[in-house]
């Protein structure tokens, strides 16, 4: 009866993100000249690499049933760290990169942990974190620090051939975060109870999965994950600057949702994900090629995207409960008279 | 059956929480190779002695054994160890993952880092086919029915350590076909040796499956018996708290007593002329209540008389526009009408006191008054606000009126006792001025004397032209208050005494006979 | 002593208590904190810029105390603020003689109807729609930055019409005239939700939902209405945000505003699960988080920095109102009660 037609509206967005992908960047190089290329498309995990990064780490924590607001500061205070490292401190690049990633993965561990041992709403307490972390980045400097080093040079400028096209080393990096994402997401049993604490926490306790541990260290991946994207932002820059990442936290929130990842927990993958930063990219890049459009109306059509992806998740929902109606309400009123 | 050493063996349990006495000296025993089932009313401790059992409440006396050795589980994870399991009413697994990942999620079977996937699949149909259940292991969960939900959370429970299974009410949600198939379950595990504790409010299932029925009656153990030992109508009598012969006394002692209210009974029921305030013809939803037909007049206390989880309140959520009905037609004061929520019902004169007085009655954090106008105020709407003045003088009135005990209508709500809160529930429909009054067990978890005291209101308001339908687990209030009676067994409604038919005796017989 | 038992169950004197210690802080610490000086027949001193600088973030605690009680929230406020704060330049435009594109009246007005369309918006996709409110919000606090871009063209609009800067920079009667915006607001709001039933049906949908909806009340419409006046008060916000810079920047005004309106309306003892509201509260909340700024401002520490002191602040306030906390801190100092 209901089996079918919930099992495939459980991956339905994620097969409509596909097709929505296709379909634009089928629009684009039918408007546009030049459009349709390898190149371009590749341009858009050149572009787009930290979002991956960020958006494996933002995937895992929605799948939790849970949100992380700080993502977009604590990759800025990750290039204001890294560049003042390098710079100020001429410090190695190879004490740098784990000192940034150690930074990052505390502050998510600490915020992990107001959340699940006090029992503290997420958004809350992300929402203070990324104040916290922009507020950092101007502890550390108020200006734009550039990095002169040799090995950042060297990863901004480094080129990987594929024919006649080429990806950066920022790209292979995403590449393994993604691939790592999904290792984890599927095989481990840290993904599984993540997907099972996203289902039903009160049944994932239940069955003794370690959920306090699960969920502390959720959001230190996170946070690796964000000062990750941060190191590779600043492949990119070739500077930390405390503005980077305004608003970044709604991108990946952004490419997740549209992603087919469900905002009230348990379902997601990262596949979904990864065509959700494409979506993303290619919004940007058909109004870089319109030319006329403001910049900004980026924002407007991933807000507006969000919108409708939130609102099928709740059709679907909804519908789902309809179906189902008869059940939770007598056994709610069950549950109240042995109460 | 095998009469050797218990597997479980509970002695002098006790238990008190704060204000209540949940248990006090229960025994209870469980063999292997049985299915016992564990039978009471509301408040007789039924799961407080289970939540003792698998560790989520540690009792304060008593000792508890398993396979002869005292235990003292502190977590149902703990009490998972030692071979106690527990499958509870609402399936706790997760929906989301595939059937086989709920079997084995916790203890996947892993290959170089990383999950087996293949050998957990057939394991996972290994371990249903043991039930006899066939299913695709690799779909989610959410994809199969609430019976197949079951088998699953009982297939994860069932590795080799598994000593102690306890299934608490796994068929509240289950259709006939399903209960079954998870009958036929049952009784293969049982004859595997398994120890079965088997918690339900379904009477007839309980003779259906089980070998052996522990009564408990208000946190006291009342006996242990064998099923085919105890006839219906006695376990039903000793679930009361009486023996069945004193039911003769009493049922035409009681008459006697109250020859006045008999007057008015049957005025009330000669005056079946009488304005009909509410009239329900069909009216049902599936799942929930098979359709019923009910009539409740000016002046009449229609009591609503079942077990546990007999659809009495699904049958007032149903009346009040709670849940709305998929079948069926419901005619206030003559008039076809549909009630789409508890507003529109409330503003045809409808007023409902839910028995989950926390969850769903009172609001902790307001005053005594505020609780008191607060469904005055929504028939109003929230423009024509009631002067501070004119709130006292209502909740003061009322106060005064049910004898609610508290020196100051500004009060918190939650300063008061069980009772006063229940009260401050009545006067808050009170204050609305209903024609209509639906009270789902008015009397529960309050003292005698308050106990009383809502009753006697219950008959005053139906002196005053109310029409009253009265839910109670007992049946003696019930009949006390009550011109007519319906009885409701297993979600439907069986049969409507009145008169001399209706006694307690003539209430149990009914659900006893069953259909 | 049970006058004084009285007086510290008042919701109210813990957070005038807060204040008093961060002003008596002041006192010591900071010079001249407490001076203050007639120029031109007005107030000034550090306590006035208080006041003063205080007013966007007080306006948008009304309606957020209100968001919080029903167990809601609204992050989209800073966004509606930018909005509000664009369509007004917009429409005034910056004709450098100061003469008004559209009367100014028309032009506050287009931008409030603005807002509560905004405010609709989020209450359409909590009550309505049924999404959890900080993710129908956050929608808005992204899209309407961008959509308050778009207004102003991504450019800073500078205003020159005069009698537009009376509600940031005006005063009346000696004191800055963006005070008595919010004295009005709150009174008006004060009168909305306590002389009428309104407040007291917020307060029961934010402590019981079921119990609410059991009693007859229209929870769904209740809400609504709640997120569309919580639009409003943004809207007021940004048109005295902009009055008081005489300027629209899309990309700035009213960044991080959420946070500390959502700080206010907690430190003024409106608890983030719902239930009673305190609006005067949440405006010495408001208030508290204002002299903060202004404290760690007259040290000398740049305005970007003094977020971090606010997130510690959130975080030591969310730990205060949790449950799991507050036991285990009762647990190490014995039977001693703790009132926040």
């Amino acid at each position: 009866m209901k089996t079918k037609s919930i099992f495939s509206s459980r991956n339905l967005p994620m097969y409509v993100t596909i097709c929505l992908f296709f379909l634009m960047f089928g629009l684009g190089a039918v408007s546009f000249k030049g459009f349709f290329s390898l190149q371009n498309f590749l341009n858009l995990f050149i572009d787009n690499a930290y979002l991956i990064i960020i958006g494996v780490g933002m995937t895992f924590v929605i799948i939790s049933g849970g949100i992380d607001l700080s993502v977009g500061s604590v990759l800025a205070l990750s290039t204001m760290l890294a560049s003042s490292l390098l710079e100020k401190s001429h410090m190695d690049p190879i004490l740098v990169i784990p000192i940034v990633l150690l930074v990052g993965i505390s502050l998510g561990l600490f915020m992990g942990f107001l959340i699940q041992k006090f029992d503290l709403p997420p958004f809350i307490i992300t929402l203070a974190g990324l104040y916290l972390a922009r507020g950092l980045c101007y502890v550390i400097s108020l200006d734009t620090i550039g990095i002169t080093n040799a090995f950042w040079q060297k990863a901004a400028q480094s080129q990987i051939n594929i024919g006649d096209s080429f990806i950066s080393p920022s790209v292979v990096i995403a590449l393994v975060v993604f691939f790592g994402g999904i290792f984890i997401s599927r095989n481990t049993k840290f993904g599984r109870t993540v997907f099972a604490i996203g289902g039903n926490e009160q049944s994932a306790l239940l069955m003794g999965l370690p959920v306090a541990r699960t969920k502390i260290w959720l959001y230190g991946f996170s946070g690796f994950c964000s000062s990750l994207a941060g190191i590779v932002f600043t492949f990119y820059t070739q500077s930390g600057y405390a503005l980077n990442g305004k608003g970044m936290e709604m991108d990946a929130i952004a490419a997740v949702v549209i992603g087919g990842t469900l905002l009230t927990g348990g379902v997601g993958s990262m596949v979904g994900t990864l065509f959700g930063v494409f979506i993303f990219g290619t919004i940007q890049l058909l109004i870089a090629f319109q030319g006329t459009l403001n910049s900004w109306w980026t924002r407007i059509a991933i807000g507006f995207l969000v919108f409708v992806f939130c609102f099928l998740q709740r059709v679907f929902e909804t519908r789902k409960v309809a179906k189902e109606a008869p059940e939770p309400s007598a056994k709610a009123g069950a549950k109240a008279a042995e109460a | 059956m095998p009469d050797i050493a218990p597997i479980v063996e509970m002695k002098r349990i006790n238990k008190v929480f704060p204000g209540v006495r949940a248990l006090s000296d229960v025994n209870f025993r469980l063999f292997k190779g049985e299915v016992h089932a564990i039978m009471g009313q509301n408040g007789a401790g039924k799961s407080t002695l289970v939540k003792v059992l698998t560790g989520v409440y540690k009792q304060d006396s008593g000792e508890m054994l398993l396979e002869g050795r005292p235990i003292r589980p502190d977590s149902p994870l703990a009490a998972q160890k030692l071979g106690i399991n527990t499958v509870y009413q609402e399936v706790n697994l997760c929906l989301n993952l595939s059937v086989a990942e709920n079997i084995f999620i916790g203890r996947e079977p892993m290959k170089l880092g990383s999950i087996d996937w293949k050998t957990m699949n057939r394991k996972a149909a290994e371990v249903l086919l043991r039930l006899n259940i066939k299913i695709d292991v690799t779909r989610t969960l959410s994809s199969y029915s609430i019976a197949i939900q079951q088998m699953v959370a009982i297939a994860r429970v069932l590795d080799s350590s598994a000593k102690v299974l306890i299934l608490d009410e796994p068929t509240s949600s289950l259709d006939e076909g399903e209960v079954e198939q998870l009958f036929k379950v049952i009784r293969k595990l049982r004859d595997e040796g398994l120890a079965i504790l088997f918690i339900t409010h379904f009477l007839d299932q309980t003779y259906q499956i089980s070998d052996r029925i522990t009564v408990l009656k208000n946190g006291t153990f009342v006996g242990e018996y064998m099923t085919e030992k105890l006839p219906k109508l006695e376990l039903i009598a000793k679930m009361l708290g009486k023996e069945l012969s004193e039911f003769n006394y009493s049922a035409t002692g009681e008459a006697k007593r109250d020859a006045k209210r008999d007057a008015e009974r049957a005025a009330a029921a000669h005056g079946s002329s009488a304005e009909t305030m509410l009239r329900a013809e069909g009216l049902g939803r599936h799942g929930s209540i098979a359709p019923f037909d009910l009539d409740l007049h000016k002046g009449d206390v229609l009591g609503l008389a079942g077990l546990l989880g007999s659809g009495r309140t699904e049958m007032a959520r149903l009346l009040f526009g709670i849940d709305s009905a998929d079948r069926g037609d419901i005619l206030v004061k003559g008039k076809k009408t549909t009630l789409g929520s508890p507003h529109s019902a409330m503003m045809k004169g409808l007023g409902f006191c839910s028995e989950d007085r926390k969850n769903e009655g009172i609001f902790a954090e307001l005053s005594i008054r505020e609780n008191i106008i607060l469904a005055l105020q929504a028939k109003r709407g929230a423009f024509r606000y009631l002067t501070k003045g004119k709130q006292l003088e209502i909740a003061d009135k009322l106060i005064k009126d049910l004898a609610i005990k508290t020196p100051n209508s500004d009060n918190e709500i939650r300063q008061l006792s069980g009772g006063n809160q229940q009260k401050v529930m009545l006067a808050r429909w009170l204050a609305t001025d209903p024609s209509i009054l639906i009270l789902d067990e008015p009397t529960r978890g309050i003292d005698v004397g308050a106990k009383l005291e809502i009753m006697e209101q219950i008959l005053n308001l139906s002196r005053e032209g109310l029409g009253v339908i009265f839910i109670s687990s007992e049946f003696e209030e019930v009949i006390r208050c009550s011109t007519r009676v319906a009885v409701l067994k297993d979600k439907a409604k069986v049969a409507e005494l009145q008169g001399e038919d209706m006694t307690e005796r003539g209430i149990m017989q009914t659900i006893a006979g069953g259909k | 002593m049970a006058w004084w038992k009285s007086l510290t169950r008042k919701k109210i004197f813990w957070p005038l208590i807060a204040l008093g210690v961060l002003m008596l802080f002041n006192l010591f610490f900071t010079p001249n904190f407490f001076r203050f000086e007639i120029k031109e027949g007005h107030l000034y001193g550090n306590v006035i810029d208080i006041l003063k600088n205080g007013a966007p973030i007080m306006l948008l605690a009304v309606g957020l105390t209100l968001v919080i009680a029903t167990k809601g929230i609204d992050i989209s406020v800073g966004s509606i603020v930018a909005i509000s704060a664009g369509v007004v330049a917009m429409l005034i435009g910056g004709d450098l003689h100061g003469v008004p594109k559209y009367p100014i009246p028309y032009a506050m007005a287009a931008a409030l109807v603005v807002s509560v369309m905004c405010g609709m918006w989020n209450g359409m996709l909590v009550a309505r729609i049924g999404m959890q409110p900080v993710i129908a919000t956050l929608i808005l606090l992204v899209a309407g930055r961008g959509i308050a871009m778009v207004t102003t063209n991504a450019m800073i609009v500078w205003l020159y019409a005069k009698p537009f800067a009376l509600l940031g920079q005006g005063y009346l009667l000696g004191l800055p005239f963006s005070i008595f915006i919010v004295a009005g607001l709150v009174l008006m709001t004060v009168i909305i939700t306590r002389r009428t039933a309104l407040g007291l049906f917020i307060e029961s949908v934010g402590i019981n939902p079921t119990a609410a909806r059991f009693t007859g009340i229209n929870a769904k419409n209740l809400i609504f209405w709640v997120y569309t006046f919580c639009g409003f008060c943004a809207g007021v916000s940004g048109l005295v945000v902009c009055s008081t810079v005489m300027s629209a920047d899309g990309n700035n005004a009213g960044v991080g505003y959420e946070m500390d309106a959502i700080l206010a309306v907690v430190l003024g003892g409106t608890s983030m699960n719902g239930g009673k509201f305190y609006l005067v509260g949440s405006m010495v909340g408001a208030l508290i988080v204002q002299t903060l700024t202004t404290t760690i401002y007259a040290f000398g520490v740049p305005p970007e920095i003094a977020q971090v002191v606010k997130a510690l602040v959130v975080w030591i306030v969310s730990l205060l109102q949790s449950k799991t906390f507050r036991s285990m801190f009762l647990g190490m100092f014995g039977k001693k009660e703790l009132s926040v």
